[in-house]
């Protein structure tokens, strides 16, 4: 098995209000050095097969396709073999 | 003359478009489940809106791949008509048949209510029946309308009269004061480059009768008939 984790974060050039409104909430709890947030998404994908090159390819067309939208955000992953 | 709507799980605008369609405009129109593969014999389609598939993971981005869709780009790309209203507008643009996204609004708050909206262009054959700087009142009711695209493409976009309806004051002035969500540019509608694929994030299927407190939407339908009567647009 191979595990993916998959990181979605909306550009640099796109505006994040929820990443704005969780900035001010930490501001007002104190962490005054919270200089920005952004938010994203964090997705567990887990595939039957142990072949990682195979998994790239795949988890790569998944992003592409569906996981991101690649008009207002971009992604990264990472893989690991599993038992 | 036949119109199809097509019926997403989580579509809860559908049979408000499916009455205006029978009712107010005395034409045919059934609802096509969004598991059908073909859209043969119908002139128009319309997504309406709601939240389909509870708009998990992105708004309109499950609905994107459900089997229908494949056939509503075909007939999207034959040149016929497609009107997306709210979720459908979110859906056209995860399908890339309209340039651009529609992101969480700036306030992230649920915007429920009247606004009004100035015409910006008249390209697309359902604002046939509008006039440009006309402005009009319409209601919206959305969470996810924060409409946003590349600099180039706007650019693009405004050069090809694109651009169809923006946010603005009783007036028609298009100001920060009349955005409710935070779109680029004001933007509330738009339409592709040959203009048969229209959406737009207010509901003109609620303010179509005297008794909903606005007749605004209702030349949207009307032109989609007229355009379905004069001039044949599919190949």
């Amino acid at each position: 098995m191979t595990k993916a984790r998959i990181y979605v974060t909306y550009k640099s050039t796109v505006l994040d209000p929820q990443g704005n409104a969780i900035q001010t909430a930490l501001h007002h709890l104190g962490f005054a050095d919270v200089e920005s947030v952004r938010m994203g998404k964090y997705l567990e994908v887990e595939l039957h097969t142990d072949d990682t090159s195979r998994a790239q390819e795949e988890v790569e067309a998944m992003c592409q396709q569906l996981l991101a939208n690649p008009v207002i955000e971009s992604y990264r992953f990472d893989l690991e073999t599993v038992q | 003359m036949r119109i199809g709507i097509v019926q997403f799980p989580g579509s809860n605008c559908d049979y408000d478009c499916l009455h205006v369609i029978r009712a107010v405009l005395q034409v045919q129109a059934d609802l096509i489940w969004h598991e059908e593969t073909q859209v043969t014999g119908y002139d128009a389609l319309v997504l309406p809106g709601g939240f389909s598939y509870g708009d998990y993971l992105r708004s309109g981005s499950i609905a994107r791949f459900s089997p229908v869709m494949r056939a509503v780009t075909e007939f999207a790309d034959d040149g016929g008509l497609v009107l997306g209203i709210c979720n459908g507008f979110q859906i056209l643009t995860e399908a890339g048949l309209l340039p651009g996204a529609l992101l969480r609004n700036s306030a992230l708050e649920f915007r429920c209510g009247w606004v009004h909206l100035r015409v910006e262009s008249v390209k697309s054959p359902f604002m046939a029946t509008y006039e440009t700087g006309q402005v009009v009142r319409m209601p919206i009711a959305h969470g996810d309308g924060s409409y946003v695209a590349d600099p180039a493409v706007l650019n693009r976009m405004r050069d090809n009269g694109q651009i169809i309806l923006r946010y603005c004051d009783a007036e028609g002035d298009v100001s920060a004061a009349a955005n409710p969500n935070g779109s680029i540019e004001n933007i509330a509608g738009i339409c592709n480059e040959n203009g048969n694929v229209f959406a737009l994030m207010p509901h003109p299927e609620r303010c179509a009768e005297p008794e909903l407190g606005s007749v605004d939407g209702l030349g949207v339908w009307q032109a989609m008939v007229l355009a379905l009567t004069s001039v044949p647009l599919r190949v």
